[in-house]
């Protein structure tokens, strides 16, 4: 597929001497949902700030839709659609007339027809002539969706959408976003969420510190991420692992004194069966079991251990 | 030009207007009879003729000059100013649209509301006072290209204001003792010929003599002057605006 936004060694570092972004390359190809996952501070926002042009580039290139987005910035901002992640309307302006007023941005003539598609697409049209104090904090979530396609784009970055929404609001958002995808939009999305971007992405993008560790399909990343550790504690140290325990994925810790299993919450088969049968069948007393998940936090240090080449930490994020 | 959009961010801004147009409408109205009642009748009628104009018509070009001049800072200052404090500027910076348009829209729409409160003005003064103007045309150029510079300085000090206590700053501290001492309720010939040197520096002077010559035919400084001012303090403010939108200054990180 081709790529409808090129990112090259894009770098920014603001006036403080703060270095947002560290030469990100990326490509996104049409039609497409990928995921930017990444800790508070890693670098999203200042992305697709620079990429719609709210941020000034330090340098590097960005090219949509064959258009550069300097240069070019009539033809490539036409293309892009944004979603920031602060609820940021004014209060007093009515639903309709802010996603009017959006579409005119952009230079587009009135469409009533197709700002009436926008809206009953997101179940606002009963509120259009409602003001944007009178709305929940979801709807006022849609509103900015309804701003940012207002103007047909083909591109659509959404900024953290579902930061701080409740379970149900979630799940809303990411029924609207598949629906988008539906129509032909492509969708960049930020997140902190590991499982939003299960849920929605087909592509991952792994940034934190300015820099893009890693882009991967969906499912390769999730496997990767889906790994568990349950926690054997005994009741009495051992010096070496028996040998009924031999054949499991096992690592002996805290000085003898419990077992570590690794294993992928994917698998069809876990084997914690097996290795709590073969723990009693060695003989050794369970004083207590407990399952620990990698965080996100986690993935990430290995992550960028394994970027800067930290063999240690690598073998222990894998062990 | 992005025409659509330049009309887009000026009705939205004239959308302001309206909503609070009683206000708009009564505030000049009120003001202007007031300075009438006190400067025009009570003690206007104490003051000798001015350069030939009895006083209470000598004041008008000044009163309305006042009333457009602080409109067109707060106007301007106000519309760019709050979206970047509600956080919305980021539609307009992510828009596909130039400095110019922008500028267009904003100023376009402060511009419209300081020339519709000056109108107001002077048909309020004309209740009171029998005015004449003797060159129409020059006084509405004046009316406009006060207007109009003034909206550009304003939405240069929205740009500037990092909060609302900024905002309110420059008008307060700098622009009204610049109307006040730029001749709007006196001739600069009635000041010590000290005074009268030192404020020619005011460029505000300029503006209320090229207006008062547009009504009465008589002006503090040559016409010429005062239209130079004018259109050289435009072009300085457009100068800037065009430099914030080069730099992103206060705008775009």
């Amino acid at each position: 597929m081709a790529a409808i936004l090129s990112i090259r060694d894009l770098r920014k570092t603001y006036d403080g001497g703060f270095q947002a972004l560290k030469g990100v390359s990326l490509d996104i190809e049409e039609g497409e949902i990928l995921a930017l996952l990444g800790p508070n501070g890693a670098g999203k926002t200042t992305l697709i700030s620079t990429i719609c042009g709210i941020t000034t580039a330090t340098s590097g290139s960005v090219c949509v839709g064959g258009f550069d987005n300097v240069s070019q910035f009539r033809q490539a901002r036409a293309l892009i659609g944004l979603v920031p992640q602060e609820i940021t309307l004014e209060p007093f302006a009515k639903v309709h007339d802010t996603v009017m007023f959006s579409r005119g941005l952009f230079g587009k003539p009135a469409d009533p027809p197709r700002i009436e598609a926008v809206l009953r697409k997101l179940s606002l049209w009963e509120k259009r002539d409602a003001k944007i104090m009178e709305l929940s904090g979801g709807m006022k979530r849609r509103v900015l969706i309804a701003k940012a396609l207002a103007h047909d784009p083909q591109i659509l970055f959404l900024d953290e959408p579902t930061a701080g929404v409740d379970v149900e609001l979630r799940k809303d958002m990411w029924e609207i976003v598949g629906e988008l995808k539906a129509s032909g939009v492509t969708i960049i999305l930020t997140t902190h969420y590991i499982e939003e971007a299960e849920a929605i992405a087909d592509r991952v993008g792994v940034i934190t510190g300015g820099d893009l560790l890693l882009v991967e399909e969906k499912e390769r990343l999730m496997a990767r991420m889906g790994q568990k550790q349950l926690e054997v504690q005994l009741t009495e140290p051992i010096d070496a692992l028996p040998e009924q325990l031999a054949g499991h994925n096992l690592q002996l810790v805290n000085g003898g004194g419990a077992l570590l299993y690794t294993y992928d919450t994917r698998a069809e088969r876990t084997g914690i069966t097996t290795l709590l049968n073969d723990v009693a069948e060695a003989g050794l007393v369970l004083a207590d079991v407990q399952t620990r998940e990698s965080s996100l936090e986690d993935i990430f240090v290995g992550l960028v251990a394994r970027n800067g080449g930290g063999e240690a930490a690598v073998s222990g994020d894998a062990a | 030009m992005n025409w659509t959009a330049v009309a887009t961010i000026y009705k939205a801004e004239m959308a302001r207007f309206w909503r609070t147009f009683l206000q708009s409408f009564i505030s000049p109205v009120l003001s202007t009879s007031l300075y009438f009642v006190v400067f025009g009748s009570a003690i206007g009628s104490r003051i000798q003729e001015v350069d030939g104009v009895e006083y209470g018509a000598f004041i008008v070009p000044g009163l309305i000059m006042l009333s457009v001049i602080t409109q067109s800072i707060s106007n301007a200052s106000f519309g760019i100013y709050f979206p970047k404090f509600i956080g919305n500027i980021y539609e307009i910076l992510s828009a596909p649209i130039n400095f110019l348009e922008v500028v267009a829209g904003f100023v376009g729409a402060a511009a419209t509301k300081s020339l519709f409160i000056g109108t107001v003005i002077l048909c309020t003064a004309a209740l009171f006072v029998d005015l004449s103007i003797q060159h129409p045309f020059a006084m509405v150029a004046f009316l406009v290209l006060t207007c109009l510079s003034f909206s550009l300085m304003g939405f240069i000090i929205g740009i500037w204001a990092g909060n609302f206590e900024q905002l309110q700053l420059v008008p307060l501290l700098v622009v009204t003792p610049l109307v006040f001492l730029g001749g709007s309720f006196y001739s600069i010939s009635m000041l010590p010929p000290i005074w009268q040197t030192i404020t020619l520096f005011n460029p505000v002077v300029y503006l209320v003599s090229g207006f008062r010559w547009a009504f009465f035919g008589q002006a503090d400084v040559p016409v010429l002057l005062s239209l130079c001012a004018i259109g050289g303090f435009t072009l300085a403010c457009m100068g800037v605006i065009w430099w914030i939108f080069k730099t992103g200054w206060r705008i775009r990180a």
